[in-house]
């Protein structure tokens, strides 16, 4: 790096550096969120109420039509095959088979493909949506097995099929790196996650540790986790002149629109992404391969195409979460306090991934310690490019941390609980900021009491015939966060019909349901009244759904729009109103108008303002301001998680009996939809604490696991009642004083799995998933 | 898929006269064969649907019953007869699976489903003998746990996946079979090969040959029958082991007794050295855990597997005691 460079740098780190310490010290006023959301004093209106989700009746009808069931004119099918080696290049390519087989269109492969930029991965551009930055079918190298390197369009599914199977291949196969502890050995490197280092220290916590008169320095190890969304990818294609539009399932509608725009040269407003109802996505929903083959081949056929992946597709060409090896330790006083914590480790990464699985980062603001040390490392292996997956770091992150804490009361002969109470911050332990609103302390004892802790027995101490049976608990924490970007339209017609209008989306959680509720509530209508129109890069603002933070996105920017909307009412009101003379500040809806906050009496309708005005309709745009609020406080979501494990005795085999999470995340927008969440996240953990593992073999960097047979998901049987109960204390500084809750359930799930074992047995596994044959060798029974 | 032809044989006869004519491969509910053809593992030109042939449960002068081989796996798993004095065939059954594939499934196609190893349903990329017949298996140093450690060859460690046909193996079943030189019955244990040099040669049967019906023979005792299975999720997985037996005590002695293992072997695996040593003896945890070490003794632990021969012990000596104790 030349010096100019190095100045520069230094000059922008220096000027992050003041930005942050001057928004650190801000008056709160000054923040976006210093001032609540007046929605939080509505106690009495839609939102928190458990409205059934607005597409429901669609998707049990089967109405809801999901990207791969667009039909178009002239449509094709497309098959995708894969590489087999791992690393090298295609050697020879015979395609002439498969080109003459029944109803094939065409055979795609690097040699015919149209010319592509390569792929925009995620953090290179605000709107990069892709996994990894690797050119996509355009040359003859093979970066992991499994790397698609042939496309077949036909006329028919089964065509497509069976056509690919008749392409022969040969690869000249290069030394690849595929097994962890050949990654290790080349060296490791510190890893960054959106910008920043991962790494914390604070004093020297080696040196305290080492004298501190009670002590736990485990290391715990998680395994790779492969997405497993009840929809495969899937993607319906079309080029309309130089239009592409892409029916896609996705969480970043607008992203994947920038980002294939990119890829193919063309311009944004070129490329048209709907998304209207997701599968499930779980940070899978990203931008791959499969959207730009489907583009690039339909552009090549000049006619629609649609591209489904196949399980076995999903497993190869979608990233899934990283294996990790986490060093745990906690130095604590004779009276509990920890006077050191160190969470320091190794995760892997692709050569062409940006998405190290960051575990540290619940730890940084998990507990009080007079001393942190903090570090990821990342080793690289060839094979598809890892990405996010439900609660990225935090899943596994806190199954090390929250175990350790166990281990330690276990040790001091005190409950976890209240050795977790004793070192509950005052502030952000690491950052020194503010918490926003943490009430982790009233999750845990509604939580316990709930669920019965105090019969908790020693381990091992209980047994029902063959089945041990113990208690666990665990914290889950996950981030507030909320991403630039957030645009909302909102538009009232004289009909008193309002619809909000954000480029976000429904995955299945209930965005729509319960943005339908904060947008009727703050015009003052009933709900069906209110639109929410989302799944389309054609409307507002940039959102991903993901970070559990789509929801304050949308909400600020509704926030923006709404007062948007009320400057405009009001002046359209103009002097003969009711409502004559008053601020935005002094207004708010109600009764499908606009009313003065504290004399309801002075209230006019929407429809009788834009009558007045003569107009039909009254549309505005807004923008969210940028999101700084959480380098003003420590936001975060908390869970008090307690589970009751039965291990079997003779052959080891878990069952869960009872689960229930106690969450604090703010203010529930919708009952019903956020139990769900809740629960889906606890059921996601059940599957990361006891049966996933992607069987990834070592020796080739091939997922062998490329099946739901072989890749366990919980099943119905697995699932065991899960109650859920929240303290519903809305955070002063969130809009709608929310906090996310997508992925909370997941995180400490598999902690607290893992301490009700060990509570049950005696016996304790630091390598998930726990499965029985590890709890044989541990010596049960 | 590759292309086929598809007809529907009427009678056994007509589906022998069909196979003879277009060869191909008895088609059952499809739930294994078709998932196969899916994969191009199984290319088949021609499938010749059997689901209309005997698919009745009757029973025999002399108490047994015969279960014809389109019977749907749900419906011998309901069958009061099967219930109430074969159970562990009924538990076999519904421990497998799911409800809409047992709704599918026939008792000859699951008597033939092929291997869950995945390295043999890795088409493209990973050598497998039952595929390739000498190309090797990757299976041996690979992902083997759940593999075979009992009777396997250097050419192939796989399982047989079925759970029924434990159940079947204890309980002396007989394979009915009708092919070009007629009918003929094979007892269920030996139908299935152990994989030897040719794991791609997996049964008896002939070419063409029809699996019609199975018989259960009669005996009184085999109500006292259990099935357990071991596996890494409560329900649809696998069998890393499991167990199927029946107990006859007479006094405080075992006069007679059946055991069979599933997840152990290449086929469901008779333990007739537990049996032998379990005639005559004390029903005892004790003797329960001796016999199970006897037909244990020869087990061959691959890399990840070792722990299927405790887990086979423990569960042999939990079922058998399971069953002592009803008896008592």
């Amino acid at each position: 790096m030349s010096i100019v460079k190095d100045a520069a740098e230094a000059a922008k780190g220096l000027a992050q550096a003041v930005t942050k310490k001057a928004i650190e010290v801000a008056p709160d006023g000054w923040v976006p969120g210093g001032t609540p959301d007046p929605l939080i004093r509505n106690q009495h209106g839609h939102v928190g109420k458990p409205v059934s989700r607005i597409d429901g009746p669609l998707k049990v009808q089967g109405a809801a039509r999901f990207a791969a069931e667009f039909t178009l004119y002239g449509m094709t099918y497309a098959s995708v095959l894969f590489s087999t080696i791992t690393k090298g290049r295609i050697a020879t390519l015979d395609t002439a088979d498969a080109e003459a087989a029944p109803g094939v269109v065409l055979v795609m492969t690097y040699r015919n493909a149209p010319r592509m930029r390569p792929m925009p991965a995620f953090g290179s551009n605000r709107m990069a949506a892709g996994g990894d930055d690797l050119p996509v079918m355009q040359d003859d190298r093979v970066h992991w097995n499994g790397q698609p390197v042939a496309l077949v369009l036909a006329d028919t599914q089964e065509q497509a099929d069976h056509a690919k199977s008749l392409i022969r291949i040969g690869y000249e196969a290069e030394a690849a790196t595929t097994s962890f502890e050949a990654a290790k050995a080349d060296g490791t490197e510190p890893g960054q996650f959106q910008g920043d280092p991962l790494q914390v220290t604070i004093g020297d916590a080696e040196t305290v540790l080492a004298s501190a008169a009670f002590k736990v320095d485990e290391t715990y190890r998680t395994p790779r986790h492969s997405h497993a969304a009840i929809e495969p990818h899937a993607a319906t294609v079309m080029w309309d002149g130089d239009m592409l539009v892409v029916h896609d399932a996705t969480q970043a509608v607008t992203h994947t629109a920038w980002s294939l725009a990119h890829m193919f040269g063309i311009e944004q407003d070129k490329v048209r992404v709907t998304s209207p109802y997701v599968g499930g996505g779980f940070g899978s929903k990203t931008l791959w391969q499969h959207q730009v083959l489907g583009a690039a081949a339909a552009k090549l056929a000049d006619r629609p195409v649609r591209i489904v992946l196949s399980r076995e597709g999903v497993f190869r060409i979608v990233g899934g979460r990283s294996l990790t090896e986490q060093r745990f330790a906690i130095g604590a006083e004779k009276d509990g306090c920890f006077t050191a914590m160190i969470h320091t480790g190794t995760t892997i990464m692709t050569p062409h991934s940006a998405m190290p699985e960051p575990f540290i980062v619940a730890t940084r603001s998990g507990y009080a310690a007079d001393s942190f040390k903090m570090e990821v490392r990342v080793a690289r292996i060839d094979m598809v490019a890892n990405t996010f997956m439900r609660a990225p770091g935090e899943a596994v992150g806190t199954f090390a941390m929250e175990c350790a804490i166990d281990e330690l009361a276990d040790r001091m002969g005190i409950d976890p609980i209240e050795l977790r109470i004793k070192n509950e911050p005052e502030k952000d332990p690491t950052v020194g900021t503010p918490f926003s609103s943490r009430n982790i302390v009233e999750a845990y004892r509604a939580g316990a009491e709930r669920f019965g802790w105090a019969r908790r027995q020693p381990p091992g101490a209980r047994r029902e015939g063959e089945w041990l049976v113990g208690l666990g608990c665990a914290t889950g924490t996950y981030p507030y966060y909320r991403m630039p970007g957030g645009v909302a339209r909102i538009s009232i017609g004289r009909d008193g019909h309002a619809c909000a209008s954000v480029a976000a989306h429904e995955m299945g959680m209930g965005t729509a349901t319960a943005h339908t509720q904060v947008v009727a509530e703050r015009l003052g209508l009933p709900l069906d009244q209110v639109t929410v129109e989302y799944g389309d890069s054609r409307l507002p603002g940039l959102f991903l759904a993901g970070g559990s933070q789509q929801s304050a996105a949308i909400g600020a920017a509704i926030i923006a729009a709404h007062r948007a909307l009320v400057v405009e009412l009001l002046k359209l009101a103009g002097n003969d109103s009711p409502l004559a003379g008053l601020k935005p500040e002094e207004v708010g809806g109600l009764d499908g108008g606009l009313a003065k906050l504290d004399e309801p009496a002075r209230w006019e309708s929407y429809a009788s303002i834009l009558a007045r005005a003569q107009r039909a309709e009254l549309s505005v745009e807004a923008a969210a301001p940028a999101p700084i609020e959480n380098q003003h406080w420590s936001m975060h979501s908390y869970s008090a998680l307690f589970c009751e494990a039965r291990v079997n005795a003779v052959t080891g085999e878990v069952r869960i009996a009872r689960f229930l999470g106690s969450f604090d995340c703010g203010r529930i927008l919708n009952a019903k939809t956020a139990a769900s969440q809740f629960r889906g996240g606890i059921i996601m953990g059940l599957g990361l604490a006891l049966t996933e593992e992607t069987a990834f073999d070592e020796r080739t960097g091939r997922v062998m696991s490329a099946s739901l047979a072989e890749y366990h998901i919980p099943a119905h049987l697995d699932v065991p009642a899960i109650d859920v109960m929240w303290t519903n204390i809305p955070d002063p500084h969130t809009p709608m004083g929310a906090r996310g809750i997508g992925e909370i359930g997941i995180t400490g799930t598999g902690a607290a799995v893992a301490n009700a074992i060990y509570n049950a047995t005696g016996r304790r596994i630091r390598d998930l998933p726990i499965t029985l044959d590890k709890l044989l060798s541990a010596g049960i029974g | 898929m590759t292309p086929f032809s598809f007809a529907r044989a009427t009678d056994a006869d007509d589906a022998l006269r069909l196979a003879s004519a277009r060869g191909g491969r008895y088609l059952g509910g499809g739930t294994n064969l078709v998932d196969l053809m899916r994969e191009t593992i199984e290319r088949p030109t021609a499938l010749i649907d059997v689901t209309g042939l005997s698919s009745t449960i009757g029973e025999r002068d002399d108490g047994g019953l015969l279960i014809g081989a389109a019977v749907r796996n749900t419906a011998v798993a309901e069958h009061a007869a099967v219930r109430a004095r074969y159970p562990a065939l009924a538990r076999a059954i519904l421990s497998g699976a799911s409800g809409q594939i047992r709704n599918m499934a026939t008792v000859g196609g699951n008597i033939l489903q092929r291997t869950r190893c995945a390295y043999f349903y890795d088409n493209a990329g990973s050598r497998c003998n039952k595929r390739n017949p000498g190309e090797g298996c990757d299976a041996i140093e690979g992902f083997n746990r759940m593999h075979a450690i009992l009777g396997a060859s250097p050419s192939c460690v796989a399982t047989h996946p079925s759970d029924m046909c434990v159940a079947l193996a204890a309980f002396d079943a007989t394979a009915h079979l009708l092919g070009a030189d007629g009918e003929r019955r094979l007892p269920l244990t030996e139908l299935h090969h152990l994989p030897n040099g040719r794991p791609d040669d997996e049964t008896l049967l002939k070419p063409g040959e029809l699996i019609t019906a199975v018989e259960l023979p009669a005996e009184r005792w085999f109500a006292r029958s259990t099935y357990r299975k071991v596996r890494d999720r409560a329900s649809y997985a696998f069998a890393l082991i499991s167990v199927a037996a029946a107990l006859k005590i007479d006094g405080d002695r075992i006069s007679d007794v059946r055991l069979a293992l599933g997840g152990v072997a290449h086929k469901p695996w008779r333990a007739h050295k537990a049996e032998a040593a379990l005639r005559g003896a004390p029903a005892t945890a004790e003797h329960f855990r001796d016999a199970a070490r006897a037909e244990l003794a020869g087990a061959v632990p691959l890399s990840h597997n070792g722990f299927k021969i405790e887990l086979a012990e423990r569960t042999i000596v939990a079922v058998l005691q399971e069953l002592a104790g009803e008896i008592a």
